[in-house]
Parts: C-alpha cells; structure tokens; sequence
C-alpha cells in the first residue's frame, strides 16, 4: 500500500513517541502516505489506521479536521494563497485575481489539464513575506506579486509537463 | 534552504536574534556565539532546579506566546515530587495572523530553542519534550529536525547530558493546518494524535497534560529568552525592560510599513521607534490603526499607538494588549469594515466547533459584518454585533471565542462612523479597499 521508503519514515516518526503512544504519529503517518499517494484515499487512511492500530475513524477524524490534507484528488500542484489580513494588505486580493486569471479557475477548482488546483489558505505564520503561497504544502513562495506568479506557474507548468 | 535575500539585522537591542545572518544556524555557530554556555553551567555547577525557577521569576519573563503568563510562576506549578514522566512542550504552532517571529527563530536560532527547553526540562524534571511546530512553515521543520540531530551527536540532548546524569529526549512534531492547536491543550489533543479540541480546565496541563501526566507548554520565544537569563541572571533581563515586563520582546511588524519583519526590542520601547525601525508608514502615508498584538488583540486608533510604549502593562492600559507581539499596522486608505470581514471569516473558518457560542456566533459575526461590507447592512447590525461578541466571549472552553469577539468590539468601538456610513451610504468612506 506505502513503499517500503515511507513505511521507514513513519517508523522514524513513531519512535519519537513512548511505548503505546503510536497514534501521536498519525498527523506524520498522513503527512508521508499523502506525499506519496498525492491525496488520502480511503483504503489509504485505513492502511496508516491498521499500521498505527488506531480505529479508522479515528484517522478519518483527524483527515477531515487539519487543513493541509488532501482528502480528494487535487492538481499535480496545489496552490494555497494566503489571503487573511496581513497578506491583504500586501495585496493578496490582486494575486488572487492574477492567479485566477491565468489558471482560468477559481478557488476551489484544478485546471482541466489536472496540473493545477488553487485553494484559499489562512495565516501561514510568514506575514513579512506577504503575500505568501504554499506549493503542495511545503514550498513556501515569499512575496508573491503578479511578476512572481507569472514565474513561479512557468517554472511548474514546465516541470509539470515532463 | 538559501540564505533570504532581504535578510536584515533585529535591531540593536537583540538578544535572541543577535548576531544571525540567516546562515550561522548550525551548531557549530551557535556554540561560537556562546551557546549552550547556560546548560553546561547549570549541569557543571549541579545548579538546583528551584534556583533556575527563582532566576527565572527574577527575570519577568511573561509568555511570549499571547497570554504574557509569568513563565518562572508557570514552571514552579509543575510538581517537583512526582514520580512518573513529566513533558516539556513547545509551542511553536504559529498561526495568529501578523506574527511570525518563531518561524526566524526556527529556522536561524533553533538551538537557542533546544539550548533554553533542555534547562526549563532540568528546571521541572522532565525527560521528554516535543517541539509542536506550525505545519505550513515546513522548511522550519525541516531545519529542526537538522539541527536537533546536531544537539543530540554534540551530547546537549539525549541520555546522560554532558555526563552530567541528566537526560531529556526531545523531538519535533509538525501540525497539518489548525489555527485552534495554538492553543495549549488543543495543541496536546493534536500532539496525541487527535483532533486539535481544547480541553476543559482545571484540570491544567500541569497536573493532567500530554498523555495524562504533568506537562509544561511555553512559547518558542520564551524557550529561547532563558539562556541569556541564566548566563546574564534574571536581574539583568529584568533591567532590559521595565518592572512585570522583563527582557526584550521581538515583534512581527507587518502590513502598510515600508520594511515588514521583526524586530526585537526592549519592552517599554515607543511605539514610534519600532515604526521606526520598521521604516515609517507605506508611502509616508498617515497612520490610521494598528493591531499591537496579533489578530484577536483589539485594534487601536494611530493616535492612541503613537503615544504609547510596547510592553504587556502600557499597551494593556491604553485599552489593547501585546498578545504575541504581532504589530499590523494599516494606513488611511484602509477600510476598516473590510479589514474586519477578513478577520470575522478566519475566526469562523478556525472555530473547532465544539462550543456552540463560538460556532453559531462567529457565523453570525462574519455574515453581519459581510452584508454591511456589500452594502446590505441594517440599523441594528451594530448593535447585534456586539450583543452576538458579548455572548460569545467568556462562554467558551478556550479563547477563541474571545479572540473573535474582541476585534469586533474593538473595530466597533474606535471605528463607529465608519460602519455606520457603510449602512447608511451602501458604499465605503474610505476610496482605496485593502
């Protein structure tokens, strides 16, 4: 179900935790299983649930609660703008727009040619940087005005396409 | 992770941020700036942990984390007896709209972090830690994690410290997005592996914490200001600032400055010289309001910041409070219904939703401010707004509830006119919307 590689990054992660306290792991045991899957399926969520002996529900729950896990497909590339109060202040509004424009999709939707899905985030902690967007989670892009969006769209559709 | 091109220094008052250039993170600079000289001292000297909790009270450090809790008074509520596994955990879940100086101290400092917890772990007796870091600055993370082997091969961490027979393990543990696992007993349901819902208190994560035991949460600031205290000594942080309000605090300036960043400062500085340091106001641009202390701290009027000093009692006084030291600063051509609407939906959105105040009520917060926004607000709106604020705050497990309630009050309060020309005229007083 995971590859061998992720099963050896989730055992790190267990062991971080004392004996019996294996379900601590589960937001890293997500976290790996959603890198390599691209979203959590069900039978994905259920496969950490058996690996952790949690209750699949209970891996469900805290699926559907944090925000930064897919629990449907998205585009090869999930683009998450900030777009809370700092970040508007800095113009997310006009990135927002932008991007929009020239991925033809709103918030909330991934392009026809399953490359990129746009989503509205809250506060990222790196309101210095704003406006700031998160590619697949954990690309932070600092300072995202039009002309870096512009790059940033061209250097992903690029590797994209490979 | 490259050095950032705009890095700047924190202004010349640093202690935590002292020294850094965005690439001496690693432990070999940091132990040439003098680190770890704290935790050596107090294992070579068999220092008492009571003596490290009394410099830790000399000092006045308040919790950097919102709460501006006594952090020598909060680790002494720890019981010194207690036979089984006592927990250290840091709060470095950073979420509070405007603030984002633990993601620098992450990611350039971290072992002024491990260096400050491994004493708080030998102050309290604890063997185990977790460092809860905000899962969308992930390169933080990962810089952690990088940094935390380094402590642990040198021998900082780990079993049998220094030979000194003092062991604490800790460990980094990443959220995954929840604004609410900020708040400390959330942040142990989320530690556990749960959903991030606040506990009831009492208990308090002193007697009943992560895994039902003891446990201790400060914020990565926090955490980072204690080294300094014990090789310095708690009066000297003390005289850093002022009387209840010891040390240097770092604030997160951002919004309409010219040079968004943090700068760290003595407390008691005026408001006037952080602007400063941060370059003055967008454009030269007229101050119009500020939020001194992150999202869920009352806004106040430009006049009223321009007058005060930047420590917990002053910005208290003058009706706000220092929260985490988020400092959002907006100019006149800023809407402040607008700005409102903005705050009213990410209290809505991050509502855990187990109290039903805070669920129902930031729903109707966000949809009251949205129709006066649009043009659609009645006569009464205002006032409903504040019955709804004041039947929410108090009446919820955690803060939240108070954290949603407190902008509307206070946006209300200074900013009446403005939403009232918005019901009455449909449209806005101000030309330029944020």
């Amino acid at each position: 179900m995971l590859s061998e590689a992720a099963l050896r990054k989730i055992d790190r992660e267990i062991a971080k935790y004392p004996a019996g306290q294996k379900q601590s792991a589960v937001m890293a045991a997500l976290a790996i299983a959603q890198d390599e899957k691209g979203w959590l399926a069900t039978e994905t969520m259920d496969f950490v649930a058996e690996y952790l002996g949690m209750p699949p529900i209970a891996v469900y729950e805290v699926a559907t609660f944090y925000e930064m896990y897919n629990t449907a497909p998205t585009g090869k590339y999930k683009l998450t703008l900030c777009t809370n109060l700092p970040c508007a202040l800095h113009d997310a509004a006009k990135a927002a727009e932008h991007l929009q424009q020239k991925l033809g999709i709103g918030f909330g939707e991934t392009t026809p040619d399953g490359l990129f899905t746009l989503k509205e985030g809250e506060c990222f902690g790196a309101c210095g940087d704003a406006p700031v967007l998160l590619v697949n989670n954990k690309r932070m892009c600092s300072w995202m005005r039009p002309e870096a969006i512009d790059q940033l769209l061209s250097e992903l559709a690029a590797e994209g396409r490979q | 992770m490259n050095a950032p091109a705009e890095f700047f220094d924190y202004g010349p008052d640093s202690i935590i941020m002292a020294g850094l250039n965005g690439r001496n993170w690693r432990l070999a600079d940091y132990v040439a700036r003098g680190g770890y000289s704290a935790l050596k001292k107090i294992l070579a000297e068999k220092i008492p942990p009571a003596n490290v909790i009394a410099e830790v009270k000399r000092s006045a450090l308040r919790g950097r984390g919102g709460a501006g809790f006594p952090t020598g008074l909060k680790w002494s509520f720890m019981p010194q007896q207690y036979a089984g596994e006592k927990y250290l955990v840091c709060n470095s879940d950073e979420g509070e709209p405007g603030t984002f100086k633990d993601r620098d101290i992450l990611r350039y400092n971290p072992h002024i972090l491990f260096e400050g917890m491994a004493i708080a772990a030998y102050a309290m007796g604890c063997r185990r830690g977790y460092n809860y870091i905000h899962g969308e600055i992930w390169d933080g993370y990962e810089r952690c994690e990088e940094a935390l082997g380094e402590a642990y091969q040198a021998g900082y961490l780990g079993e049998d410290i220094l030979g000194s027979g003092f062991s604490f393990h800790l460990h980094n543990h990443h959220g995954y997005g929840a604004y609410i696992c900020g708040e400390e007993t959330a942040l142990l349901e989320s530690l556990e592996g749960k959903k991030g819902l606040p506990r009831f208190k009492p208990p308090f994560p002193a007697s009943f914490g992560l895994y039902g035991k003891p446990t201790t949460i400060n914020n990565t600031e926090t955490f980072a200001a204690v080294p300094w205290i014990i090789n310095h000594g708690g009066e000297a942080f003390l005289e850093l600032g002022r009387p209840n309000n010891g040390g240097t605090k770092i604030f997160s300036v951002s919004g309409d400055v010219e040079r968004p960043g943090n700068y760290e400062v003595r407390l008691g500085t005026p408001f006037a010289k952080l602007l400063e340091m941060a370059g003055g106001v967008r454009g030269g641009r007229p101050l119009k309001a500020c939020i001194p202390g992150g999202s869920s701290m009352p806004v106040l009027p430009g006049e009223i910041m321009l007058s005060i000093d930047m420590d917990y009692d002053s910005i208290a006084k003058a009706g706000s409070m220092l929260g985490s030291g988020a400092v959002i600063i907006m100019d006149d051509t800023r809407c402040m219904v607008r700005s409102l609407l903005r705050l009213s939906y990410f209290y809505f959105e991050e509502s855990c939703g187990q109290c039903t105040p805070c669920r129902e009520g930031t729903g109707w917060l966000w949809r009251i401010v949205d129709r006066i926004e649009h043009g659609a607000g009645k006569n009464e709106d205002l006032d409903v707004l504040l019955s709804v604020s004041d039947n929410i705050a108090g009446r919820t497990i955690c803060a939240l509830g108070d954290a949603a309630a407190l902008p509307v009050k206070s946006f209300i309060k200074h900013f009446r006119a403005e939403f009232q020309h918005h019901i009455d005229h449909k449209r806005c007083l101000v030309p330029d919307y944020v």
